[in-house]
C-alpha cells in the first residue's frame, strides 16, 4: 500500500500508469480480433515500422507522432492487404518490412545524432516517455476503441469468426478491417516509446492468448483480455518500481506469468474433467 | 414454383481471366442443385457470384425480390482459424441474424428467439453453451447451418460442406440437408467434390468446367458422357 502511494506521488509515474493502462486495454481488445484471425505478426511488424518512422522523424527534427502515426497507419493497411491477397507469403513480407524499417531507423539515427541512448530507449522502452499530451491521446484512443467494441461488438464477432460469411450477409468487412488496422497502428505508436519497439506487440498478443486458455466464449475472452491486460500492466509497473527493472520488460514478464498461470489452470481443469466455464 | 435466382448467359471473371463463361441456369424454390466440377472449374467463383459478392462480367443475373440482401444463407468452406475459435455455439448461430438487424446496435428478442429455433431444428440446442472448437466436425457443420438458417430460410448455398467430415458424419449431414429440403422447402445449392454421393442426393446437377458441361436432372447426368467419366473413372 505504501509503495503504491509512493509511486503515485511521482507525476511521471502517474502519467505512465494512466497512459499504459489505457494502451494495454486498447491493445488487448484489438488483439482478440487480430490474434484469432492469425494476424498476430502484424502487431510486431508495425512496431518495427513505428521504430523506423520515429527515429527518422527525430533525426530530421520533425514531430515524432505527426510522422509516425500516418506512416504506421499506411503500413497497417499494406500488411492487411498482403495478408488478404496472399500472393506474397505474409510472414515473409512482415519479416522483411520489420528488418528494413529497423535498419532505416538505425541508419538515420547514426547519420545524425549518432547511436545515443535514444535508440536504446525506443528499442526497450522508457518509463519517462509518456507526456501529458500522450496521455490525452491514449484517452481519446481508448474512448474510440471502447465505443467500437460496445456498439459494433456483434459485427466484430462476425468479421473475426468468418469474414466470408460476414461479407455475404452484408457486413462491410473491409471497413472493419480498416478501422481495426488504424486503431492498432495508433495503439502501437503511442505505446511503443514506453514499452519499447521490441516488446509492444506483446500487449496485443498476450492477453488474447492467455484468455483463450480458459474461456470458451468470445464475450468472455474479450472481457478477460481487457482485465488481464490491465492487471498485468499494473503488476509489471509495480515490479519495475520495486526492483528498478525496465518497465516494458517487466510488463511482458507479468503477461508471460499470467499466460503460464492460465495455461496451468487449463491443464488442471482438463485433468479433473471440469468443463464448465 | 418461382425462380429464386435466374442466370442467363452469365460470365464471371477476374481482371485477366474468365472463371465461368456463358452460364444459363435457375434455382427455383425447393430445388436441390449440386454444382460439381474439377478444381479450378469456377465453382467457388459461381458461389461468390450467386451471393452477390462478385458482379457478373456479362449476361444477366436476376435475384428474386424475396431473396434480396438478407435472403441467402451461406455455409462457407471452414477456415483454419475457426478450428480453435473460442465462441459458444449460441454466439455463432446468433451471428447469422446480423443481416436482419440493419443499423440497430444490438440483437432484439425476436432475433435471439430465431437463433434458438434454428438450433432446435438442427438438434443442437443442448450444445448451445458448448465451445465451437470442442465440437466434432459434424456438430460444427450443424452449428454453421443453423447460423445460415438464421440469415435466410429460403435458400442455402453450401461450399464444399463435407470436406474433412468422417464418413458417418457425411451421411448424417446429407440426411439433414435432405430433410431441410424436403420438409421445410429450403432450396439448396451445394458445391461438392463428392459426385458419387451427390447424384443420389440432389435433384439437379450442374457440371462446370468453366463452361457448362451438363445441366439437368441427376438421373440424366448418370447417362451422359461427362457424368460417366466423372463418376466412373473413364471407362466411357
Amino acid at each position: 500500500m505504501n509503495m503504491i502511494a509512493e509511486m503515485l506521488s511521482y507525476p511521471f509515474l502517474v502519467r505512465a500508469l494512466t497512459g499504459g493502462i489505457l494502451i494495454s486495454l486498447c491493445g488487448a481488445l484489438l488483439g482478440v480480433s487480430l490474434v484469432l484471425r492469425r494476424y498476430s505478426m502484424i502487431g510486431d511488424g508495425l512496431s518495427h515500422v513505428s521504430f523506423g518512422a520515429l527515429s527518422i522523424a527525430v533525426a530530421a527534427g520533425w514531430a515524432p507522432l505527426g510522422v509516425s502515426v500516418p506512416v504506421v497507419v499506411v503500413a497497417a493497411f499494406f500488411l492487411l492487404r498482403i495478408t488478404e491477397n496472399g500472393k506474397m507469403k505474409s510472414d515473409a513480407a512482415i519479416a522483411m518490412i520489420s528488418a528494413s524499417s529497423l535498419a532505416a531507423g538505425i541508419v538515420a539515427t547514426s547519420l545524425t545524432t549518432g547511436m545515443t541512448t535514444d535508440v536504446g530507449s525506443y528499442m526497450f522502452g522508457s518509463i519517462l516517455a509518456m507526456s501529458l499530451g500522450d496521455v490525452k491521446l491514449c484517452a481519446g484512443l481508448s474512448a474510440v476503441v471502447l465505443v467500437l467494441f460496445v456498439f459494433c461488438y456483434d459485427r466484430i464477432f462476425a468479421v473475426t469468426f468468418d469474414e466470408n460469411f460476414a461479407r455475404a450477409t452484408g457486413v462491410n468487412v473491409s471497413a472493419y478491417n480498416g478501422v481495426i488496422a488504424v486503431l492498432t497502428a495508433v495503439t502501437i505508436v503511442l505505446g511503443m516509446r514506453m514499452m519499447g519497439a521490441m516488446m509492444i506487440s506483446s500487449l496485443v498478443i498476450f492477453p488474447a492468448l492467455t484468455s483463450m486458455r480458459i474461456f470458451k466464449s468470445f464475450r468472455s475472452v474479450v472481457w478477460s483480455s481487457g482485465v488481464v491486460a490491465v492487471v498485468c500492466f499494473c503488476i509489471g509497473m509495480a515490479a519495475s518500481y520495486k526492483f528498478s527493472t525496465p518497465a516494458g520488460a517487466s510488463v511482458v514478464l507479468a503477461n508471460l506469468g499470467a499466460f503460464l498461470v492460465f495455461g496451468a489452470a487449463e491443464k488442471i481443469r482438463d485433468l479433473s474433467g471440469l468443463n464448465r466455464f | 414454383m418461382s425462380a429464386l435466382i435466374t442466370c442467363s448467359h452469365v460470365d464471371f471473371g477476374y481482371e485477366n481471366h474468365d472463371a465461368v463463361v456463358d452460364l444459363t441456369m435457375e434455382v427455383n424454390e425447393g430445388d436441390y442443385l449440386c454444382v460439381v466440377g474439377a478444381n479450378g472449374a469456377g465453382k467457388s467463383t459461381l458461389v461468390k457470384g450467386l451471393l452477390g459478392l462478385l458482379a457478373p462480367t456479362g449476361g444477366s443475373l436476376v435475384v428474386a425480390e424475396t431473396l434480396k440482401r438478407t435472403g441467402i444463407g451461406y455455409l462457407p468452406q471452414q477456415t483454419a482459424a475457426q478450428k480453435d475459435f473460442p465462441a459458444t455455439v449460441r454466439e455463432v448461430v446468433l451471428s447469422g441474424a446480423l443481416s436482419r438487424r440493419g443499423r440497430r446496435f444490438f440483437y432484439s428478442g425476436e432475433e435471439k428467439e430465431m437463433a434458438e429455433k434454428a438450433m432446435e431444428r438442427l438438434g443442437i440446442t443442448d450444445l448451445a453453451r458448448r465451445c465451437f472448437r470442442e465440437l466434432s466436425g459434424g456438430q460444427q457443420q450443424r452449428a454453421l447451418i443453423a447460423r445460415a438458417l438464421c440469415a435466410a430460410g429460403k435458400l442455402l448455398i453450401l461450399d464444399e460442406p463435407v470436406t474433412g467430415l468422417d464418413p458417418q458424419a457425411v451421411q448424417e449431414f446429407y440426411g439433414f440437408i435432405r430433410r431441410l429440403n424436403r420438409e421445410e422447402k429450403v432450396a439448396i445449392v451445394m458445391v461438392s467434390h463428392d459426385v458419387a454421393n451427390m447424384v443420389g442426393q440432389a435433384d439437379k446437377i450442374l457440371h462446370l468446367q468453366q463452361k457448362v458441361l451438363f445441366y439437368g436432372t441427376a438421373g440424366e447426368y448418370k447417362k451422359t458422357r461427362a457424368g460417366r467419366e466423372f463418376l466412373g473413372g473413364g471407362e466411357a
